[in-house]
This record gives structure tokens, C-alpha cells and sequence, in this order.
């Protein structure tokens, strides 16, 4: 299928969503807007050390205290063995995410729950968690990825031995798995190479930092069905976790949706879920968590912090033709960092013949890390751009003149593999080179920075129903939390497609009762694959009704055709029937207007980003203020483009976060120190200018309207850009996140 | 006084404004984000004043008067930046927006047309990880825009 048309009446355009207004007057329900009457409220005793093992618990005071209805640990759990989630690319294991949910014998970071209470009261519930007796026995902690990966550290889990060694290891150690990618012949490489730039970056854990914490309510009845109803990115995978998790059927329980209030890939995976469902059936009670801030700080999230050393070497004219890259991602308590994609992503901008890419999964006693927007792309990137812009400035060259004369294009083989299809990456860098920003003047202190990003994008696995309602009105149905607008582009398609008003179509978030199967809202699937799957119903509708209308008009099938909301004869041989007469009189025609669709579609169309950003240092203080910035970026087509800017404007600005303020900080006992908003501070609104988007149309080949995914890829330049633009404004370069007031001083001063 | 309406409830003495709203008048279009005063998911407006209702005791609004999203929009329109926050696309997730439409609100009615700066300023103690704050700027700007046109100026109280 490829995009024929271009005269749209609805894709492209920007109607309200309809989500919208349950969203501005305070009625839209979000995870802890639930309540059932006489529900149980939960909480979770966390542990304090980052790493102990656990010699006992004592719950008798705390099953005593007045109003406490069931208590939970680890030995409540079945033990699983290894066991790794349907495409979760070596991400989740089941055992380790059991053990995650509840420590079983050891805790391996502050805040590792170790019990969970029910009470009639949330404070009957915190005060008998606060009365379990628990008996560490305290073990030495390791908190940094150089400790962790160092012969004699102490090691988390003694059954983890490295995977993708040259040799079989001996014995366990706290790297889970190395990932080599090769290609060319490096050493040739470095002797083609005029100039070689080789750098050491850091970057710290970072928090997804969705606004809306945590929260689940859980009833499960006598029977064992259940009922969860939790904000989450995929209510089925919710069920497929939890039940496994527990040892229970995934179809004994039913999962509802809440909105979502923001996930950014954090909420991919359960914590409360469990929990709840089973103090519920422990207590015959429905059974209400939500965490606290702090909670999710110390408990949820992060996505890495790294350790990266990237080497890469030039000819004169610009061309790239050697490149290493070292690469260590912190995993949190159990194995499974997303240094898959970091190895991958790491210099897939680039036609390079010569390439050595080696990058280590380690655990150590921190939260273990969850996806988050681009999982393991933006640190990458972080790296590799810094290089590309130092390259750049030694060959005196634009930096976006170097990175069009290494940019992939269709057809070149990317180096974690495939050949790439139709990509916009030449497009994003001329629309930036051409951009008025890229020439306004600058000031004193100020300087101008750019990079690049890249991301695969994903398809999955969807189901989606369209469905007439007899006043000629639709209902589109997917299985997929709308996290940022996407039932407002579903339902653009639809209407395209039937030729209605957009806002005679209602789409919907089925639960898990309702609606087929759906891979969750990740991997900036949505618009992409359940469009497909929207696109292709609404099609099918088509077909259906011009067959109805070829029975009434009593003509063969293919003298009807569907035009504007309408079929209609090619040889005038009736009036037109409408969609609104099509539906009223279907059951004298087959019944109910409807149909669903399933697919697992292939080629999300790779996403590139271009960004440039400005700004100012002051000398005095270290502080970096953005002055200005601007996203260019290829969306394929963009369905809606306001929430396309949104994803764009909000990616870009967790970056720049993420590059000056945002990092994990531990105290020497393993303690986060800023578990608050307050110190752990993400950007405001007075920090930041307005963000420039300029949307690139390069459709996707393997989407109906060319859609490719745009949420993700947003965000992995911005570092980059902000530590070029840094560089501009000082000569200093930063190779260590955040790029905080404090580190900025200490390089200006270290002349 | 919520929203213009007389009313009584019971709370516990330790119980948040924020936790009385929600857990005992089922008002839950105020929301948690933290708890501790960082976030402005919870911002209600109390005898004029901005606050975040996780801050407030419930006993301490006896009395006093309270404003929350609830109360924003009229039987049959919505308020000007409920429009403009839905026609400029200012939320994804949405779960900040009745905490942004209350601290904007708060500044409209203190400084009818403010500059960009100002609008940041006014609504630098309110979170959104989802937009950038972008079009959240742009739909305040907008909706002061609108209720400065002659025909909608309101008379003053
Ligand atoms: S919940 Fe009150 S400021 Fe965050
Ligand atoms: S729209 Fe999601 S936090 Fe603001």
C-alpha cells in the first residue's frame, strides 16, 4: 500500500481530541481516581539497605495492629525459574520480575519492597508495615558501574554468570551479558583516517517522571477472577505479568484502563499489580495502592546510567570511516539495561564501513531500570554526536555538512544489520541547515549547538474493531492506552477512510475482555500499527456496505462505490445510501455493521531527528540557559500534527532535562538523597523558550498514510545538541551529565 | 464554600485539602503527583489565592472559600482556557491540565494580559512531562487573548 492520495480531509488536520474535554473539566479517571465501596487500602514495607540479605520476618505485631486484613512477603510468591516475556528482547524475566515485586532472600536496592499490607485505612496500613519486624544482614553495596564491573566486587546474584564472553566464565560476576557488533576491517580503518577523536562520557540514571504516580485497584472474588482496573501502557501485558507473576490463569482476570496520566516507557511493567490482586484475594476485599513520589523514585523507573568511550576517525573530505565504541549500562538490581538498542543505535546515523561496538549489561544495587522513550538511545547518542561535532570542528567543516556526507539513506546496509527502507535523515539535516535559527546571531556566551538522532520505531501486536452504530455514527476500538492523543489520530483515519465527520466517530480503550489481544503503547507503535489495523477495518466496512448496497440496488458488487460517507452506483442506477441508511437498515442486509483486524505488521519506518539548540552560559554561576530550539523531525505523515509537535516539544525537553538538571544521586550508603520533585528537578516552564518543530514527510512505505512513529526519537538528541551548544558558548567541552551549574563552573575554571 | 456551593464534611484532623476533595467528595479531577508541594497537580485556588491542596489542612478551609477544576466551567460553556487549552492541543496526558487551568486561572485573574514570561513564571510551580509547556504557554497566551476582546470582557465584580 502506498500513499496515493494527498488532498486529506481529516489526516493531517488538527480537530480537537475527544478525549479532551472529560480531560479539562477534571472528569477524565485516571489510575487513582478508583474507588469501590468498602475497599482496603494497601501499603509496602521497603527495605533500607541496598543490599542485605533477609534472615527474618516477624508479622505478628503487625497482623495484630486494629483494622489489618492480610499481609504479604516474598515466601507468598510462587518461585519461578528463568523465564523471558514474548518480546520483551531479553527485557523481562519473569523470575527476576517476581523478585523485583517482592525480595525473596536478599534486597538489592533502598526501597526493594519486601511486604505488603491491607487495611481498612491507608494509615492503619503504613502503621502496621512500619511495625514488621525485618533482620538484615547487611552486605557491601555497589553503586557505581566501575565497581560493579571490577574482578573482586561483591556480586549481586551468584547464578549470574556473563553471557557473550570469548570464554566460558567460571564463575558469577555482576555483568549479565556483552553484546559485540562488528563490521569491516577496523585496522585499515584507522590507517585511512586524517583526523581521530577518542572520548570518555558519563551519564547518571534518570527518571521517566510521569506526573501521575503509580496506582492499581484490585478485587478478586471467591471464585479467583479478578478485576484490576490500573493506569498502565498495555493493559495486556498488565495481565499476562501479574497472572504469572501470582501462578494464576491471565484468563481468570480482567483488566480495565484507567487514563494514563504519562508513562514515557516506565509503566511497561508491573509493581503494585501483583500485590493488590493478591491481598485482595487474601482478604476477600478489593484492595486500593498508589505509590508516593518517593515510592516512584526509589522504586520504579530509572533508565541507566553509563559509562561510554567512543573513538572515530575521518578523512579529510569528511568521510567516516573507522569507529569503536565501548559501551556500560547500568541494570539496576537484576540484568536487563537496554544496551541492546544502545549498541544498535549507537552510530546507526552513519554509513561506516569499519565498526567495533561492544557494550556490557551490569547490575548493581540500584532500582532496576525500566524503559524509557528511545530505551538506551539518547546516552548513545549523547556520546557519538559529541565526537561527530568535535570531528567536525578538527576537519573545519559545518557539523551538518559532516553528518550529510555520512548520513544513511535508503538502501545502505545499518550497522546492527538490515538494510534501511525509505528514511527521512538527509531531509531532517537540510531542513536544519536551512532553518533561519541556524543562522541568527549569537551573543557573548552564547553558543549554537546541533546533533542527530536515530530510532527503529515498532509494529507489534493489534487488534482493532470499527463498528457502525445505526444513526450512521462509529466506534473505533483498540486495545492501546492513549498516552498522547492517539485515539484522536485512530479516529482521523477512520474517517478518512468512511468518509465522515471525524467527531461522529468515538474511539475507545477496550479492556481486556473486550477486545483482542494488543501489544502495549511502546516502541511509538500506535499511530503505525494500529492504524494499519484501523485503516485496513474501516476498509473492510467499505467493501461490506457496497455489497449491501449492490443487494438493494440488486447490480453486481462492482457498480457500487464508496465516495464521501456514501455508496453509489457507477451507472446512476440508484439514489446513493448513505452511511447513516446503510446502518439503520442492516438487518434486513446481514446484520450489524462491524469488523475487526488483526495484524503484526513489519516496518515501523526508522524515525531521525535533527536538533539545534542555543544557548547562554553565565560565567559567574555555571548556569546553562536554553535561549533557543528547534526539533526537526520525520514523521512519515503526520495524522494529527499538534500531537506530533507535542511528541516532538515534550521528547526534546526531557532531554534537556535530562542534559542539565536531572541524575540519580546516591549517598555513600546506597541511599537516594533526592527522592522529590523538589531536588530531583525537572524542567519548568520558566526555564525553557518556546520549542520550534518542523515536521518531515517522508511517508512510510509500509503504512497506509506513510506514518511512521514519532514518540520516541525526539528525545535522543538533545543532549548532544546541548553539550555542542555548550562548547560554542565556552570552548569547554562536557562529557559528563548533567551538566549541572556546579560541573560547568569546574570546567570554565579548570583553565 | 466549594465551587460557589455551601458545603459540610468530615475529615480527620491529619487529612490534606487534597485528600478531602477526592477521598470525601469524591471531587477527583485534583490530583496527586507528590504530595509534598513540587508538582501543582493538586492546585485549587482558596479565597483567591493559589495553593496546593496537598499543602492545605482540610480543617483550615472552614470557612474559606474553594475553587477547583470542577467548578471552572459554566452549565453550558467552558471556561475560555478550558477552549484554548483543548483547541491548542496544551495536554497529552492530561493528568497536570486541571492543576494548569487552576494556576492559570489564578493568573488571568490577577494580571489579565501577561507577557510570555510572565505566563511562565505564573505557572513555574505546575509539572507537565508530557508537552515541553509549549502549547501550554501558547493556549494561556491565547485564552488572555480571548477574554481581553471588548464583547468578553467581564464587568468587574
Ligand atoms: S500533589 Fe500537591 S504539589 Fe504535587
Ligand atoms: S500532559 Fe502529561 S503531564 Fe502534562
Amino acid at each position: 500500500m502506498t500513499t496515493t492520495r494527498t488532498g486529506y480531509k481529516w489526516v493531517g488536520t488538527r480537530p480537537v481530541r475527544h478525549d479532551g474535554l472529560d480531560k479539562v473539566t477534571g472528569r477524565a479517571r485516571f489510575g487513582a481516581d478508583y474507588a469501590t465501596a468498602g475497599m482496603l487500602h494497601g501499603a509496602v514495607l521497603r527495605s533500607p539497605h541496598p543490599h542485605a540479605r533477609i534472615l527474618s520476618i516477624d508479622l505478628t505485631e503487625a497482623a495484630a495492629m486494629p483494622g489489618v486484613k492480610a499481609i504479604i512477603t516474598g515466601a507468598d510468591l510462587p518461585d519461578l525459574s528463568d523465564e523471558f516475556a514474548a518480546g520483551s528482547e531479553g527485557g523481562i524475566n519473569f523470575r527476576d520480575l517476581s523478585r523485583n515485586i517482592l525480595a525473596r532472600d536478599k534486597v538489592l536496592y533502598e526501597g526493594h519492597p519486601v511486604a505488603a499490607v491491607a487495611a481498612v485505612t491507608l494509615r492503619a496500613a503504613q502503621q502496621a508495615a512500619e511495625v514488621i519486624e525485618v533482620e538484615y544482614e547487611i552486605l557491601p553495596a555497589v553503586l557505581s558501574l566501575e565497581h560493579a564491573m571490577e574482578d573482586d566486587a561483591p556480586v549481586l546474584h551468584d547464578d549470574l554468570f556473563t553471557l557473550g564472553l570469548d570464554s566460558e566464565p567460571d564463575r558469577p560476576s555482576n555483568i549479565s551479558r556483552r553484546r559485540v557488533i562488528a563490521r569491516g576491517d577496523l585496522d585499515a580503518g584507522w590507517v585511512e583516517a586524517d583526523v581521530v577523536v577518542e572520548r570518555e562520557y558519563t551519564t547518571k540514571a534518570v527518571h521517566q517522571g510521569y506526573i501521575e504516580p503509580h496506582a492499581v485497584v484490585a478485587e478478586t472474588g471467591e471464585d479467583g477472577r479478578s478485576t484490576l482496573w490500573c493506569s498502565s501502557q498495555g493493559h495486556f501485558a498488565m495481565r499476562t505479568y501479574t497472572t504469572k507473576v501470582l501462578g494464576w490463569e491471565p484468563g481468570d482476570m480482567k483488566v480495565i484502563p484507567a487514563e494514563i496520566g504519562g508513562g514515557f516507557g516506565g509503566k511497561t511493567t508491573i509493581y503494585l499489580e501483583p500485590l493488590a490482586a493478591l491481598l485482595s484475594r487474601r482478604a476477600g476485599r478489593a484492595v486500593k495502592m498508589v505509590m508516593t513520589r518517593s515510592e516512584v523514585f526509589r522504586a520504579t523507573g530509572p533508565t541507566s546510567g553509563s559509562v561510554m568511550r567512543i573513538k572515530m576517525g575521518a578523512r579529510r573530505d569528511g568521510k567516516l570511516v573507522a569507529a569503536t565504541a565501548w559501551m556500560a549500562y547500568e541494570a539496576g538490581a537484576f540484568p536487563g539495561s537496554p544496551i541492546g538498542p544502545g549498541v544498535m543505535t549507537v552510530l546507526a546515523c552513519y554509513d561506516i564501513p569499519n565498526v567495533l561496538i561492544e557494550g556490557y549489561d551490569v547490575v548493581l544495587n540500584k532500582p532496576k531500570v525500566a524503559a524509557y522513550r528511545a530505551p538506551g538511545a539518547p546516552m548513545a547518542a549523547f556520546a557519538a554526536e559529541s565526537v561527530v561535532d568535535e570531528l567536525a570542528e578538527k576537519l573545519d567543516m559545518d557539523p551538518i555538512e559532516l553528518r550529510l556526507r555520512n548520513a544513511v539513506t535508503e538502501g545502505v546496509r545499518a550497522v546492527y544489520g538490515p538494510k534501511f527502507r525509505k528514511i527521512g535523515f538527509v531531509e531532517t539535516l537540510e531542513e536544519a541547515r536551512d532553518h533561519p535559527h541556524y543562522a541568527a546571531p549569537l551573543g557573548p556566551w552564547q553558543g549554537r549547538g546541533v546533533a542527530s538522532g536515530f530510532w527503529f520505531n515498532f509494529g507489534g501486536e493489534t487488534t482493532a474493531t470499527v463498528s457502525i452504530n445505526e444513526d450512521g455514527t462509529a466506534v473505533v476500538m483498540s486495545g492501546c492506552p492513549d498516552i498522547g492523543g492517539t485515539r484522536a489520530a485512530l479516529a482521523q483515519m477512520a474517517a478518512e477512510e468512511l468518509g465522515i465527520d471525524v467527531h461522529r466517530i468515538e474511539p475507545v480503550v477496550a479492556d481486556t475482555h473486550s477486545i483482542g489481544y494488543n501489544d502495549m503503547t511502546g516502541g511509538s507503535r500506535v499511530a503505525f500499527a494500529v492504524g494499519i489495523a484501523v485503516v485496513d477495518a474501516s476498509r473492510r466496512l467499505i467493501k461490506d456496505m457496497c455489497a449491501r448496497a449492490a443487494l438493494i440496488w440488486d447490480v453486481p458488487a462492482e457498480e457500487v462505490e464508496w465516495v464521501d460517507g456514501r455508496a453509489q452506483s457507477v451507472t446512476d442506477a440508484a439514489a446513493p445510501l448513505t452511511l447513516e441508511e446503510l446502518a439503520s437498515g442492516s438487518a434486513n442486509t446481514g446484520g450489524p455493521l462491524s469488523a475487526t483486524v488483526t495484524v503484526n505488521p513489519r516496518g515501523a519506518g526508522a524515525g531521525f531527528s535533527t536538533q539545534i539548540c542555543d544557548v547562554e552560559v553565565d560565567p559567574d554561576t555555571g548556569l546553562v540557559t536554553v535561549l533557543r530550539y528547534t526539533v526537526v523531525q520525520d514523521a512519515g505523515r503526520a495524522i494529527h500534527p499538534d500531537y506530533v509537535e507535542g511528541q516532538m516539544q515534550g521528547g526534546a525537553v526531557q532531554g534537556i532535562g535530562w542534559a542539565l538538571n536531572e541524575e540519580y544521586i546516591f549517598d555513600r550508603n546506597g541511599v537516594m538523597e533526592n527522592p522529590g520533585f523538589l531536588d530531583y528537578r525537572m524542567p519548568v516552564a520558566s526555564d525553557l523558550p518556546m520549542i520550534d518543530t518542523v515536521i518531515v514527510e517522508v511517508p512510510n512505505p509500509d503504512h497506509p498514510y506513510g506514518v511512521r512513529g514519532v514518540g520516541e526519537t525526539g528525545i535522543i538528541p538533545p543532549m548532544a545538541a546541548v553539550a555542542n551548544a555548550v562548547y560554542a558558548a565556552t570552548g569547554k567541552r562536557m562529557q559528563d551529565l548533567p551538566m549541572s551549574p556546579v560541573r560547568v563552573l569546574e570546567a570554565l575554571s579548570g583553565d | 464554600m466549594l465551587n460557589g456551593d455551601e458545603i459540610d464534611f468530615l475529615c480527620n484532623d491529619y487529612q490534606t485539602l487534597l485528600s478531602a476533595l477526592r477521598d470525601e467528595l469524591g471531587m477527583i479531577g485534583t490530583k496527586e503527583g507528590c504530595g509534598t508541594g513540587d508538582c501543582g497537580a493538586c492546585s485549587v485556588i482558596l479565597d483567591g489565592q493559589l495553593v496546593c491542596s496537598c499543602l492545605v489542612f482540610a480543617p483550615e478551609v472552614d470557612g474559606r472559600r474553594v475553587e477547583t477544576i470542577e467548578g471552572l466551567a459554566e452549565v453550558d460553556h467552558l471556561h475560555p482556557l478550558q477552549d484554548s487549552f483543548l483547541e491548542g492541543a496544551a495536554f497529552q496526558c492530561g493528568v497536570c491540565t486541571p492543576g494548569f487551568l487552576m494556576a492559570a486561572k489564578a493568573l488571568l485573574d490577577r494580571n489579565p494580559s501577561p507577557t510570555e514570561t510572565e505566563v511562565r513564571y505564573g505557572v513555574a510551580g505546575n509539572l507537565c512531562r508530557c508537552t515541553g509547556y509549549d502549547k501550554i504557554v501558547r493556549s494561556i497566551l491565547d485564552a488572555a487573548a480571548r477574554m481581553n476582546e471588548p464583547e468578553n470582557r467581564k464587568e468587574a465584580p
